[in-house]
């Protein structure tokens, strides 16, 4: 029904379009976050703007861009990217809004400059939440990409796709187990990581 | 501009049918987060009472929400068949770790003075949960459960897979026959359906908060 080289050449797919989306996302949401957090005047509606984005359904998202892009993997890409974007926007502005202001005083005490703050306080004590962000994006791109089989961006769902269509449960589970291991795999290793940016000061 | 023409003019012939897979994604929706609630509260209190269930319950729900959800369908289908069951299922394992969070978080969060003060007046537990701890971590609960909501919205879009219907199946089938009127007729309600949730949930959240945590 399904070959082992198939399978990998599947999930290497799906691995490969998952972790562009949520690369392409945190380039553009963690520098978005940064200058966000500067005013938080701008933050709450443009958090709240992106945030519509993730009150679409998925497949909704999706769908939408098939009159706009045609099938294949760009529009997939697209529509996982924009779904990605939100965790990540908005645990950046958290994280640095929610560093301790004696903290950034100390700083600016000492002489620094914004930069220096930025870059050798405020970020290294917001890492593990801006982490946490994008944990929860990979976590949920990763589950979201097999619905990219349905505008033609292969992946794990290519095999779960043609079993809801065959009523096989064979060939749902061939793409459902390993995408679902994929998915509790990122979570425990992102986990992982998170625990261990946390600078030494602030761990429990 | 043309496809909202066709959108129209699809639309105004075919509402009935639309605004009947509507109402029946909302059912579908609500029906997962009633179950969710009636289950994930009480964990949630439990977990709070008794820590070292914390992390163990915790962990459990976060791996399930970490399902994906096409792969979920399949697997509880092999169970349930193709139905509705299939699909409340799905949504209600996915409302299970927003509702247990946010209950377990509101009541250890809760200030232990009111609770002694409560003790002091010569309340029983019962009555301490009653009239102290849920009213005042109610405000908490709602965010979970608005989560649980507007999660359970979204996710309703593609439960026509497992047999339960509502708008899923007009997206589908506008995607199997290359249709777009098709898929915004399904897409644009199932959106506006979890966009007025979201705000009306969030209204709900504010109203229940006791006057005296209400912020300026």
């Amino acid at each position: 029904m399904i070959t082992w080289q198939k399978l990998a050449r599947l999930t290497l797919e799906h691995l490969t379009l998952s972790l562009s989306a949520v690369l392409l996302a945190i380039a553009v949401a963690v520098p978005a976050g940064i200058l966000l957090s500067r005013s938080r005047r701008l933050a709450d509606p443009v958090i709240t703007v992106v945030g519509l984005f993730q009150t679409l359904p998925a497949i909704a998202l999706l769908a939408f861009m098939i009159p706009l892009m045609g099938i294949g993997t760009k529009p997939a890409l697209t529509a996982l990217f924009l779904y990605a974007l939100l965790p990540i926007l908005s645990n950046t502005c958290k994280g640095l809004l929610g560093v301790d202001p004696s903290v950034k005083e100390a700083a600016r005490g000492m002489g620094m400059t914004p930069l220096q703050m930025l870059l050798t306080v405020e970020l290294p004590l917001a890492f593990r939440v801006i982490m946490s962000g994008i944990r929860t994006s990979t976590v949920l791109i990763i589950g979201w990409a097999t619905l990219g089989a349905y505008v033609g961006a292969g992946g794990l769902g290519e095999p779960i796709v043609s079993g809801y269509a065959m009523v096989s449960p064979k060939l749902i589970l061939a793409g459902g187990v390993p995408v679902t291991l994929m998915a509790l795999l990122a979570d425990f290793l992102l986990g992982r990581l998170e625990r261990k940016v946390t600078p030494r000061g602030l761990q429990v | 501009m043309e496809l909202m023409q066709e959108l129209a003019t699809y639309v105004s012939a075919h509402w009935p049918r639309l605004l009947g897979l509507t109402v029946q994604h909302l059912k579908l929706a609500l029906t997962a987060v009633f179950y969710g609630v009636l289950v994930g509260v009480p964990i949630g209190y439990v977990i709070s009472r008794y820590r070292k269930l914390a992390e163990p319950v915790l962990w459990v729900a976060n791996a399930l929400q970490t399902i994906p959800a096409l792969a979920l369908i399949g697997f509880v289908m092999l169970f349930l068949g193709l139905s509705p069951a299939t699909g409340i299922f799905c949504l209600f394992v996915y409302t299970l770790m927003p509702i247990i969070r946010s209950t377990h978080t509101a009541i250890i969060s809760l200030d232990p003075a009111l609770i002694e003060a409560a003790e002091g007046m010569g309340m029983t537990r019962w009555q301490i949960l009653r009239i102290v701890q849920l009213p005042l971590a109610l405000a908490v609960m709602m965010v979970g459960i608005r989560l649980a909501v507007v999660m359970s919205i979204g996710t309703a879009s593609i439960m026509s897979l497992g047999g339960a219907g509502g708008l899923g199946s007009e997206i589908f089938a506008g995607i199997d026959r290359v249709q777009d009127k098709m898929i915004l007729a399904g897409a644009l309600p199932a959106a506006l359906l979890a966009i007025f949730a979201d705000l009306g949930m969030g209204a709900l959240e504010r109203w229940l908060t006791p006057r005296g945590l209400r912020q300026a």
